[in-house]
């Protein structure tokens, strides 16, 4: 074991695929020489050397369309976009064909790849730095999306998703990616793609979350907890699929349900997971599932980006309104 | 110019060496030598703001930053050659050509320190906003082109991006489009050898940025961009022929960036400190400099207190920018649409609801 960042033990297992499947490469912008602009890639060129770790010229949408040409030829390509909000240029060839290549081939093709990219707020940054673009992908049919919210599950989801036979949309929370350290083993593990994990046990409520968000749920349990009220927090790591099990026995148990997510609320995850909630426990239901998603509203700029953010104060507000109801 | 300096012939445009010696009589014009004060003092104006800018982003006052230093001939050129009639379509590295349309020291502070009021630069016209996705504003510029040529209004379109923004998909489709439809854009490419930590020899096989005019079958042009003579003298015959015959241009600008991608970046991994010396010597405000000291035309001494002043005017609109008002939680909702609608409203009202609670409570 190692006590590792989310950055280092996405990095352990980025080398542990590098070194063990010699069809692996790994390119993205400034993944090579600089090893990336978050360093999660740091060191990988120079260990694998520039034929499987490299820069790629400046374009997104090559990025991921020539991973798919790897991926039908027998490589297994992890790319990276530098943010979530570069990644826009990309949709053409992640919606028309990465997720595509399987089912229209009737799977004798796949494009099994791995994009990796930073997403989030809370980190002061210029426009098209700071989206959360996971519901548009977990819209997408064909795609696997992926957010881990500590270093352990960083590094187990991360192995199994380079591994999986299906292309996995990977999103890392960039505000925790040096903020929360834990034991990691150094050697090779996986996590399956799509279960939540049972954060902390509850009686009172359940509180579903996933990435950056799930550290501010732990916050806002310990409010609650000095005010009786005991928390169930579920990660819920994969955003496609979505474990139903964990989610419909947890909310049968509490009878309550707050779905926290960082990205816009209208057709947001925090819906679907509403909705599932009430398909599961509606006869256990002690008050309307209830959402703290974001505005509806471009992620502002730093200076506005407070309100845009959810703090621990306001998920335990939306916690006693579900109590109180 | 453009048939002696077709990109085919690999030759660059260049009319002041990195000594301040003027190399190309023959080509010089009375114009572009009368506006060289003027383009130096913007220039300077231009690097002060900048150095302002890098140390108040360090000393935490100020958000990510990303610098101008040692491009700023560039963009003085472009703003000495703009007219009022004509466009400006940035991408985030050129304020010499966003003051030219007259966007204030305060709006970029603004901007910069988080704030989208200053970002919309009230006080520039015909001046799109800062364009972070690479390369994606060139298809604006295109459009622009085809909306001065259908409206049979005067002027040009000034469009900016870097060497790695030549590797987008939107770099190609305006050129092309530009081409086939035939209308008055002036691409500029400031070719200043990275894009973050990636050498522009990554980006691409061909020889130059400005031969890849030919393949739209359009005008192109690679410039000494560290020569604000040779960028102010190409970029003005590009704009009147972009405007008289209504064709578009790509001027490839070589130039090298001397300070960090932004301020989040360290060059010291990924080029070394010789290649940033060797650069140092071609530094655009040097040369200038040097040519018109040579020439009698400038005083070191004046220099000195221009920059001084200039600094005075960065502080006070600095100040200001640091006493503004915090940013009103009806900011984050009321620019979405052209009216709030009600889903918002109610957003905005339960934040609103939380807020109160939360200050009840402490």
């Amino acid at each position: 074991m190692k006590v590792m960042n989310l950055v280092q033990a996405i990095n352990s297992a980025l080398d542990i695929k590098l070194n063990e499947d010699p069809s692996m490469v790994l390119y993205g912008e400034d993944t090579g020489v600089e090893g990336g602009v978050f360093r999660v890639t740091e060191g990988l060129q120079e260990k694998y050397g520039e034929g499987r770790v490299f820069d790629s010229p400046l374009a997104e949408s090559a990025i991921a369309g020539t991973a798919v040409g790897m991926a039908v030829a027998g490589l297994n390509p992890v790319v990276e976009m530098q943010f979530s909000g570069f990644v826009l240029p990309a949709m053409n060839q992640i919606i028309s064909h990465v997720a595509r290549i399987r089912n229209r081939t009737r799977g004798k093709l796949t494009s099994a790849v791995t994009i990796r990219m930073p997403y989030g707020g809370g980190i002061r940054a210029l426009e098209h730095h700071s989206e959360s673009l996971e519901a548009i992908f977990a819209h997408v049919p064909g795609l696997r999306v992926v957010i881990p919210s500590t270093p352990y599950d960083a590094k187990g989801l991360l192995i199994s998703a380079i591994e999986s036979e299906d292309p996995v949309i990977f999103m890392e929370p960039k505000r925790i990616y040096r903020a929360i350290k834990q034991e990691v083993p150094e050697e090779r593990f996986t996590i399956p793609l799509d279960t939540a994990r049972v954060v902390q046990p509850g009686e009172d409520i359940t509180v579903i979350a996933y990435g950056a968000m799930i550290r501010e749920c732990q916050k806002a349990a310990a409010l609650a907890k000095k005010n009786g009220i005991s928390v169930e927090i579920i990660d819920l790591r994969s955003i496609f699929p979505i474990d139903r099990g964990t989610i419909g026995a947890s909310v049968k148990k509490t009878g309550r349900v707050l779905a926290v997510t960082e990205s816009a609320a209208t057709c947001g995850v925090a819906s679907e997971l509403v909705t599932i909630a009430t398909e599961e426990a509606f006869l256990n239901l002690e008050a309307p599932p209830r959402r703290l998603a974001g505005f509806d509203t471009i992620m502002p700029l730093p200076k506005g980006e407070n309100y845009y953010m959810h703090e621990p104060a306001r998920i335990f507000y939306e916690i006693r309104q579900l109590m109180d109801y | 110019m453009f048939d002696k300096y077709n990109p085919l012939k690999k030759k660059q445009f260049r009319l002041i060496n990195p000594q301040g010696t003027l190399v190309n009589k023959p080509e010089f014009t009375k114009d572009t030598d009368s506006i060289l004060e003027e383009g130096l003092k913007r220039m300077l104006l231009a690097r002060t703001v900048d150095l302002k800018a890098v140390s108040f982003q360090r000393q935490g006052r100020m958000y990510t930053y990303p610098p101008n230093l040692g491009q700023e001939a560039i963009a003085a050129a472009a703003g000495l050659v703009m007219r009022d009639e004509d466009w400006l379509v940035p991408a985030y590295r050129e304020l010499g050509a966003w003051m030219a349309k007259g966007a204030t020291l305060k709006e970029m502070f603004l901007y910069w320190s988080g704030f989208e009021e200053g970002g919309a630069f009230n006080n520039a016209s015909n001046m799109m906003p800062v364009s972070v996705p690479i390369a994606s504003q060139l298809l604006h510029a295109t459009g622009i082109g085809f909306a001065l040529k259908y409206k049979k209004e005067p002027g040009a379109v000034f469009a900016f991006c870097g060497d790695g923004g030549t590797s987008e998909g939107d770099f190609h489709e305006a050129l092309n489009f530009a081409g086939v439809w035939k209308v008055p854009v002036v691409f500029v490419v400031q070719n200043n050898g990275y894009a973050i930590s990636c050498p522009v020899s990554r980006q691409t096989a061909a020889e130059s940025i400005a031969i890849k005019s030919v393949a739209y079958g359009i005008r192109g042009i690679q410039v000494d961009g560290n020569d604000l003579a040779a960028c102010y003298q190409s970029m003005k015959t590009a704009r009147d022929f972009a405007e008289k015959e209504q064709e578009p241009i790509l001027i490839e600008c070589m130039t090298y960036r001397a300070g960090a991608h932004t301020t989040s970046d360290d060059p010291g991994r990924y080029r070394s400190k010789e290649e940033e010396e060797k650069w140092k010597k071609e530094d655009p405000i040097a040369r200038i400099r040097k040519f018109l000291v040579r020439a009698e035309r400038w005083s070191e001494s004046e220099e000195e207190k221009l920059v001084e002043q200039f600094g005075k005017q960065v502080d006070v609109a600095f100040q200001e920018v640091e006493s503004a008002p915090p940013y009103p939680l009806e900011d984050v909702f009321r620019y979405q649409f052209s009216e709030i609608p009600e889903n918002l409203r109610r957003e905005m009202a339960a934040y609103q609801r939380f807020a109160s609670w939360k200050e009840a409570q402490a």
